[in-house]
């Protein structure tokens, strides 16, 4: 399937009609899955109300690593396998990954706050998160730090795979080092520890960012292909006018001689 | 075995011979020590609390000087062709390169820290941990630093790109090496800390060459 | 897309001259030939064996001098070669003996030991082709290497080249300056260049 997709034009006309299909999806999920969070679900017995910032926070910081996890994959079959759209889809994923980390970042402060009193601590996850918003950032600076496009892509492809070794320290931090951030409570091997009053808002938040990402990939994906297209056509405008008169010239006296 | 050591020799010798580097390393790092009483004031009792710290941090920004020369010279000059054609791998090659950097950067920064320490109040145990911690550690700083040199070849302003992917690459060498020098004061806990820091640098000792390596592959397409 | 559609054979002793303007990828070949770039299409034989299949072994034939010079201003002619010889795999006792014959094949024996940021540039591209005879290898992928020389320092690289052949070496040059190579076929690369519809969707 990986291989069927790997024509822009037919990835093109598939993503034109899955892209609608999936933004009205996605509106439709996120509006459900707020009202839900914000209104019908329970308050939380110790933090009252605050608690519902984490209908936003948590959702925001599984999306931010699993996009890191799908641009370290695209990155390795763009490196090993050369498919053509996969450098496209890192680079896409990219920026919207970091705003997931930024979103994840300002309301898990936002939360803070009220919580532990103060809107930062360097704490192991806290700080590997950010670790990881800088990874994001340096992917986007070096793949666009490059006057060649490709050449930024590979040394972006390359950056992906090394900054995965981060991946696994965030989840396990809270872990590890005994920190102020609460410990795992849903992707847990004895399986969720949360009520499932709170467990289904979270999960329907989940699925509407992860059709918000689909979307925006898509769109932004599109969106690449074109400029690539244009520029193409550009430099062979360039190229074409005397080929192209010659290819003509050598098709109409075939034609006439036959 | 004959190739690493040339090309390990070669560098040495060329970092050595234009002696430059190591000065202007050596300055900045004095430089930026300086400049710390500066800004918090002279008193020694915030100066001791904050040393390791800050001895460390400059330490990682006068690194970070010397990074982008590491491949650059060679990639420009079509040596790194030649070095990914040669009999010797590539992954070595780039492990001689950062041994070179490392005796001409990293060991002279290690060298020199304990005269550091005394600007900042640091007491005997810990000026002792301190050039330990950065001996452990400055491997690491050469070996992390070239996998982003080699990343960022050819790049429009290498240098300002090179520092934003090393950095948050520093972090955990900086944690453990600061934080084996904060605790010797208290007692034995630096060891701990000191024997982590090894393995960090174990651990890019295993990583780095391979990953450089690739970015260097992919520089040169 | 730079080029597409290109097939050829080197026998032993056989020499290909790469032409055609700028941009028409003659570099890129020769960089497809010394591996260092994989093309997006087509596939390289070494003998029978294609060379993914062993691409160490391949490189280890081959000698790449390319458009720049790969020397460090701060070393001498001699050191530099000394090393690449090294890097070659010549055993220390053989290098000297190859890097004395090779100062001499390119006349470089007055300057062996200044430091390359003296020499002229013809000197340095000397320096350069000099690799070949230190760290001999049998095919020999050539870009541009007559730029920077004078007449006389060009027939001499040609009388090299043609000492190679005859001992069964094989030869790859591109160049767009005229260069003597005796029977050697000839590719224009420019009436490879693809045609403007197949660069677009490619």
């Amino acid at each position: 399937m990986i291989n069927w997709l790997a024509n822009p034009a037919r990835f093109m006309r598939l993503s034109a009609t899955t892209l609608r299909w999936c933004s009205w999806a996605a509106v439709v999920v996120i509006t459900v899955g707020l009202f839900w969070s914000l209104v019908v679900a329970p308050p939380d017995y110790q933090q009252g109300d605050t608690v519902r910032i984490m209908y936003v926070h948590v959702p925001a910081a599984w999306m931010a690593l699993s996009i890191y996890l799908f641009m370290a994959v695209a990155s390795a079959v763009a490196l090993v396998w050369r498919h053509p759209l996969a450098e496209v889809a890192a680079r896409a994923a990219a920026p919207v990954g970091a705003t997931f980390t930024f979103v994840c970042l300002a309301t898990g402060s936002l939360w803070g706050r009220p919580m532990w009193g103060a809107w930062w601590v360097w704490d192991a996850r806290l700080t590997s998160v950010l670790v990881l918003f800088f990874l994001y950032l340096g992917y986007v600076a070096l793949v666009n730090a490059f006057d060649d496009p490709s050449r930024g892509g590979r040394a972006g492809a390359v950056l992906a795979l090394v900054g995965v070794v981060n991946l696994p320290i965030i989840k396990f931090s809270v872990d590890w080092w005994n920190t102020l951030h609460q410990p795992a409570s849903v992707m847990r091997v004895d399986g969720p520890s949360i009520a499932i009053s709170m467990l289904a808002p979270l999960l329907i938040m989940a699925v509407g960012f992860t059709l918000l990402f689909a979307v925006l990939l898509m769109l932004r994906m599109r969106t690449a292909l074109n400029e690539r297209k244009a520029m193409a056509l550009r430099l062979n405008a360039g190229v074409a006018a005397p080929r192209q008169a010659e290819h003509e010239g050598a098709v109409s006296a075939h034609t006439a001689i036959s | 075995m004959a190739a690493f050591f040339g090309l390990f020799r070669r560098d040495l010798s060329l970092a050595l011979r234009q002696g430059g580097d190591t000065g202007l390393v050596l300055g900045f790092f004095v430089l930026a020590v300086v400049l710390f009483p500066f800004g918090v004031g002279p008193e020694t009792d915030i100066l001791r609390r904050i040393g390791a710290g800050v001895v460390w941090v400059a330490a990682l920004l006068a690194a970070l000087l010397s990074l982008d020369r590491l491949f650059e010279a060679d990639y420009q000059g079509g040596e790194l062709d030649l070095l990914a054609l040669s009999d010797l791998p590539l992954e070595l090659a780039v492990l001689a390169k950062c041994a070179a950097h490392w005796v001409a950067t990293g060991l002279p920064l290690a060298l020199i820290s304990p005269l550091l320490a005394l600007l900042v109040d640091l007491g005997p145990a810990a000026i002792a941990t301190l050039f330990a911690s950065l001996l452990v550690g400055t491997p690491a700083l050469s070996l992390i630093g070239s996998v982003a040199a080699a990343l960022s070849l050819g790049a429009r302003r290498q240098s300002v790109v090179l520092s934003l992917l090393v950095l948050p690459l520093y972090i955990p060498p900086l944690i453990f090496g600061a934080g084996a020098v904060e605790v010797s004061e208290t007692g034995d806990g630096a060891r701990a800390y000191l024997l982590v820091l090894g393995a960090i640098s174990l651990a890019a000792l295993a990583f780095c060459p391979w990953a450089s390596a690739a970015a260097l592959r992919q520089a040169l397409e | 897309m730079v080029f597409a559609g290109l097939s050829f054979r080197l026998p032993a002793g056989g020499a290909l001259l790469l032409t055609g303007s700028n941009g028409s990828g003659k570099t890129s070949l020769l960089r497809i030939l010394a591996t260092l770039i994989m093309p997006t299409g087509g596939r390289l034989f070494w003998g029978l064996a294609p060379v993914e299949g062993d691409a160490a072994a391949y490189r280890a034939q081959l000698d790449l001098v390319g458009h720049q010079d790969g020397i460090k201003p701060g070393l001498t002619p001699r050191e530099t070669l000394m090393f690449w010889a090294a890097l070659r795999g010549i055993e220390p006792r053989r290098s000297p003996g190859l890097v004395e014959a090779a100062l001499t094949a390119f006349a470089l024996d007055l300057v062996a030991d200044w430091p390359c940021h003296w020499l002229s540039a013809g000197q340095r591209r000397r320096t350069a082709l000099a690799r070949l005879v230190a760290a001999p290898a049998s095919v020999w992928l050539l870009d541009e290497p007559a730029s920077a020389l004078d007449d006389e320092n060009q027939s001499r690289l040609e009388r090299i080249i043609a000492e190679h052949r005859a001992a069964g070496g094989r030869v790859v040059v591109a160049s767009h300056t005229p260069i003597e190579l005796g029977f050697a076929t000839s590719v224009a690369l420019d009436a490879f260049a693809p045609l403007p519809d197949d660069a677009a969707t490619g």
